[in-house]
C-alpha cells in the first residue's frame, strides 16, 4: 500500500504534466478545430477571441469546399509521399544490410557513410538537394560526366501529374482499399484457423466492398469533377527523404541480421534450403517485427514532414504541398486558426492510426509475458 | 485603471527632459536590409540617449516568418512596443479590425505628416476614420526591367501594353531566345499578375476590385487571367525553383529580356552585381501602368498595450520625420514616403522613382499587403495554383471571388 502511494506520488508531476501540456491541448485544439476562429476578421486576433461553435463545418470545407481544393491535393500528395519513402525506405535499408552483412571489406566504412545522412536535419538535406535537382544542374548533368547526353527531367518545377483520379471517387477507393485490407485479414485468419475473426472480417469486407461497388460509386462530394493524383515534383523530395533515411533501416536490419543464430542458418543448410529459400523463408520472417517498428518510425515521419518540404519548395509551392504546410499556412499566414486546427486534428487522428495499433499489440504482448 | 497609467506615462513622458527605459522594434530587416534599420537605430539613440533600443528581428523575406511570430506574440498579451508591417489592409485587416492598434491621427495632425504624404497613401493607411501606421519607405511594385544593351542587340525597345509585349515576345523567341521574360517562384506569379491586371483594369479597376465594386468574375476580371496565360506563355518554365534574385539574374546574364519586379530590383542590381543604374541596367513601369504607380510600403504601428508607449511614439516620430527618411531609404533601396527629401541623396533610380512618386497617380499592391488583408492574400496564392495547373482563366476567377467572399472582401 504504501509502495503504491509512492509510486504514485512519483508519477503525479509527469501525470499532471502530461495532462496539461498534452491531452489539455488537444482537447483545446479540437474545441478551436469545431469553433469559427478566424472566420470574423474583427475576432480572428482580437486580445481575447470569441468564438462560435460551429460544429464539423470547417472539416466539411476541407473534404468539399471550393477553395480548399489544395487541401485535397495536399493530401493525396502525403498519400503517394508515405507510400513511396517507405518502401523505398525499406528496400534500400534492406539491400544495403544483407550487402554489409555478408562483410565486404571496409564494413565498418560504409556503415558509417550509409548512416551518417541521418545526423543531419532535414533543413540541411532539403536544401542541398533543392541544389542537386535544379533543373540545368546537378543531378541532370550527372551523364555528361561519362559522355551521355544530360537528363531534362525538371524536377521539384514540374507540374504534371501521374495516376489521376476524381475526388468525387474518393469514397469509392477509401472502401475498396479498407474492403481488400479486411479481406487480407480474413484470409490470414483462415490460415490460423481462428473461426471467429474469419467469419466477421470477412463479413465487413464484403459488406464494405458491395456498398463501394454498388453506392459508393454514385456518391458526389463535388458539384464537378476534381483531378487530383501524384504529382511528379514529389519525386525529388522522396529521393531526398530516402536518401537520409535508407541509412535507419540499414542500422536496424543490420542489427537484426546479426542477432539471427547461426544455428538457424545452419540448419537451414542442412536442410538443403538454398540461398534465396534461407532468405524468404528464414531469414525474411524473422526480421518482421524490425519492419514493423520500421514501418512505425518512418509513417510517423512520414505523415509529419514538414520541414524537408519548406526547405525544397518553399511553402508557396502547391504541387509538393502536404498537409502540415498547408495547416501552417491557413494558421499562420491566412489568420485561418479553426481550420488549421481542424488539419491539426486530422494529421492526429492519421497518426494515431500508425500508431495506437501498434502500441495496442506491443501491449498485449507485454502482458502476454 | 489602464487609462490612468498611460496618462500618467504620458505626463512624465513629455515633462522629462531625458527619456529612459526600453524600446523594443520588432522588424523582419536583417541581412541586407539590416544597416537601412541600424542607422535609423544609432539616429534615434543620438536623440535619447537613456533609452536602450532592443532589436528584435526576425529573418525571412517579406516577414514570412516574422508575421507568424508576432501573431503568436500578440495573441499571448505580450506585443512589442512597436512593429513593422506592410502598410494598408496587411494592418488594417489583421490588427485594425481586432482592435489591436492605436489610432495615430493626431499625432499624424502634429507632426505635419498630412501634407508631407501624398494623399492617396493616407487613404491607404485609413481605416474608419483613423489612420493606423507611420510609412518609412516606398516601393514600387510595376516595374520592368531590361538590359538597353541587350534591347539593341536584339532591335526591340521596351513594350508599353501588354500587346505590344506579346508581339515583342514573339519576336525575340523567333531570334532564338527561349523565354523573354523571366520568372521566379510563386509569389513572383502573384507579382507579375497584379503589374498585369492593374494595366487590364487601370487605376479604378484595380481599386474596385479590392472595394467589392467590381467582381472578380466580373468578364473584365476574368479577362485579366487571359492576359496573364498568354504572358505566362513568354516565361520560362523552371519558374517555380528560381528565386526573384535568379530571375533576375537571367535578364542580367541575357537569357531573358525583361523582368518585372518591385524596385528593390535595382538594389539587388546595383549593389550586388554592381550595375550601374541608367546605363547598364533600365527600368520602365510595366506595360500599360505608365502614370500609375503601384506601390508598397514598410510602416510602423502603436499596438494597444506597449510597453514603453512613450519611447515607441518618439520612435514613430523619428520614422516619419525627413531625417529619419533621408538617413534609412538611400541604405535601403526604397524611396521615402514624404514628398519634401532630398534627391542628391538618392541614386539614378532613386531619382527617377521619387519624380514617379509625386506626380503619379498611386495605387497600392495586393501581394505586399497594401489592398487586400492578410486573409485573403495568403489564399491568392491557391488561386494562382489552380491557374498555373488548369490554365483555365475562369476557374482562377471563380476561385478568387470565393476568397472574396469568405473573407468579406471590401466590406
Amino acid at each position: 500500500m504504501r509502495d503504491r502511494i509512492t509510486a504514485f506520488l512519483v508519477l503525479l508531476p509527469s501525470l499532471v504534466a502530461v495532462g496539461i501540456f498534452v491531452y489539455g491541448f488537444i482537447g483545446q485544439n479540437l474545441w478551436v478545430s469545431f469553433s469559427d476562429w478566424g472566420k470574423n476578421p474583427t475576432q480572428a486576433l482580437a486580445l481575447r477571441p470569441e468564438l462560435q461553435f460551429v460544429g464539423l463545418e470547417n472539416y466539411r470545407e476541407l473534404f468539399s469546399g471550393f477553395v480548399d481544393v489544395r487541401f485535397r491535393q495536399s493530401v493525396v500528395n502525403l498519400i503517394f509521399f508515405t507510400l513511396f519513402f517507405m518502401a523505398g525506405t525499406l528496400g534500400l535499408g534492406l539491400l544495403l544490410a544483407i550487402a554489409l552483412d555478408r562483410g565486404p571489406k571496409g564494413e565498418g566504412f560504409f556503415r558509417t557513410v550509409f548512416l551518417f545522412p541521418m545526423a543531419l536535419s532535414f533543413v540541411v538535406t532539403g536544401t542541398i538537394w533543392r541544389w542537386l535537382l535544379q533543373p540545368q544542374g546537378g543531378v541532370n548533368v550527372l551523364p555528361t560526366l561519362f559522355g551521355f547526353p544530360p537528363f531534362n527531367f525538371p524536377w521539384l518545377t514540374t507540374r504534371q501529374q501521374v495516376l489521376v483520379f476524381d475526388w468525387n471517387q474518393l469514397p469509392f477507393y477509401t472502401a475498396l482499399a479498407v474492403g481488400l485490407t479486411l479481406l487480407y485479414l480474413a484470409w490470414q485468419a483462415h490460415r490460423g484457423g481462428e473461426r471467429k475473426r474469419l467469419f466477421w472480417s470477412l463479413l465487413s469486407s464484403g459488406l464494405l466492398l458491395l456498398w463501394a461497388l454498388t453506392l459508393g460509386r454514385n456518391i458526389r462530394l463535388l458539384p464537378y469533377a476534381e483531378p487530383h493524383g501524384f504529382s511528379l515534383a514529389l519525386v525529388g523530395v522522396i529521393l531526398a527523404a530516402v536518401w537520409q533515411m535508407s541509412g535507419y533501416t540499414m542500422a536496424l536490419y543490420l542489427a537484426g541480421l546479426r542477432g539471427i543464430p547461426v544455428e538457424i542458418l545452419e540448419a537451414a543448410k542442412v536442410d538443403g534450403a538454398s540461398e534465396w529459400q534461407t532468405y524468404r523463408y528464414v531469414i525474411f520472417p524473422l526480421l518482421a517485427p524490425i519492419t514493423l517498428s520500421a514501418l512505425i518510425v518512418l509513417g510517423h515521419i512520414a505523415l509529419k514532414i514538414f520541414d524537408l518540404i519548406f526547405a525544397m519548395a518553399g511553402l508557396d509551392y502547391a504541387p509538393t504541398d502536404v498537409p502540415a504546410i498547408y495547416m501552417y499556412l491557413l494558421a499562420f499566414r491566412g489568420n485561418q486558426f479553426a481550420k488549421g486546427a481542424a488539419i491539426g486534428i486530422l494529421l492526429l487522428l492519421l497518426v494515431a492510426m500508425v500508431v495506437i495499433p501498434y502500441l495496442a499489440s506491443q501491449l498485449r504482448k507485454e502482458v502476454r509475458r | 485603471m489602464r487609462k490612468w497609467l498611460l496618462a500618467i506615462g504620458v505626463a512624465l513622458g513629455f515633462s522629462a527632459l531625458a527619456q529612459t527605459g526600453k524600446l523594443e522594434i520588432f522588424s523582419w530587416w536583417a541581412g541586407d536590409e539590416g544597416p537601412a534599420l541600424e542607422a535609423l537605430i544609432r539616429l534615434y539613440k543620438q536623440k535619447y540617449p537613456g533609452v536602450e533600443v532592443i532589436n528584435a528581428t526576425v529573418t525571412g523575406g517579406a516577414g514570412v516568418n516574422a508575421k507568424a511570430v508576432l501573431k503568436t506574440r500578440m495573441l499571448g498579451g505580450d506585443p512589442p512596443d512597436t512593429f513593422q508591417v506592410h502598410a494598408g489592409q496587411e494592418l488594417i485587416g489583421t490588427w485594425v479590425v481586432a482592435d489591436r492598434m492605436e489610432d495615430l491621427t493626431s499625432l499624424f495632425r502634429q507632426e505635419g505628416w498630412l501634407q508631407a504624404f501624398p494623399k492617396g497613401l493616407i487613404d491607404l493607411l485609413s481605416y474608419k476614420g483613423g489612420i493606423w501606421s507611420v510609412p518609412v519607405n516606398i516601393h514600387r511594385s510595376n516595374v520592368m526591367w531590361y538590359i538597353p544593351a541587350k534591347l539593341r542587340e536584339w532591335g526591340v525597345t521596351p513594350p508599353k501594353t501588354w500587346a505590344d509585349f506579346l508581339a515583342t515576345c514573339q519576336t525575340l523567341k523567333r531570334k532564338g531566345l527561349e523565354a523573354p521574360l523571366a520568372l521566379g517562384e510563386n509569389w513572383t506569379q502573384q507579382h507579375l499578375w497584379e503589374s498585369v491586371a492593374l494595366a487590364t483594369l487601370g487605376a479604378d479597376g484595380w481599386a474596385n476590385l479590392w472595394n467589392g465594386k467590381l467582381k472578380f468574375t466580373d468578364p473584365k476580371a476574368v479577362a485579366v487571367w487571359d492576359t496573364f496565360g498568354k504572358v505566362l506563355d513568354c516565361a520560362n518554365k523552371d519558374a517555380a525553383g528560381l528565386s526573384w534574385q535568379q530571375a533576375v539574374d537571367r535578364v542580367v546574364q541575357g537569357k531573358a529580356a525583361f523582368n518585372i519586379m518591385g524596385d528593390w530590383a535595382a538594389g539587388y542590381m546595383s549593389t550586388t552585381l554592381k550595375l550601374k543604374p541608367g546605363t547598364d541596367f533600365a527600368w520602365a513601369p510595366s506595360p500599360g501602368t505608365s502614370g500609375v504607380f503601384m506601390m508598397l510600403s514598410d510602416s510602423f504601428g502603436l499596438p494597444k498595450g506597449a510597453k514603453n508607449r512613450q519611447n515607441a511614439i518618439n520612435w514613430l516620430k523619428l520614422v516619419g520625420s525627413k531625417e529619419g527618411q533621408d538617413t534609412f531609404n538611400p541604405l535601403k533601396g526604397s524611396i521615402a514616403a514624404r514628398l519634401d527629401s532630398d534627391p542628391a541623396k538618392y541614386n539614378a533610380y532613386g531619382q527617377s522613382a521619387m519624380k514617379d512618386w509625386q506626380s503619379n497617380r498611386i495605387v497600392g499592391s495586393l501581394v505586399h499587403g497594401a489592398v487586400a488583408p492578410e486573409s485573403f492574400m495568403s489564399q491568392f496564392g491557391t488561386v494562382m495554383e489552380i491557374f498555373l495547373q488548369s490554365k483555365n482563366p475562369q476557374a482562377a476567377a471563380n476561385a478568387a471571388q470565393a476568397i472574396a467572399n469568405q473573407v468579406g472582401l471590401g466590406r
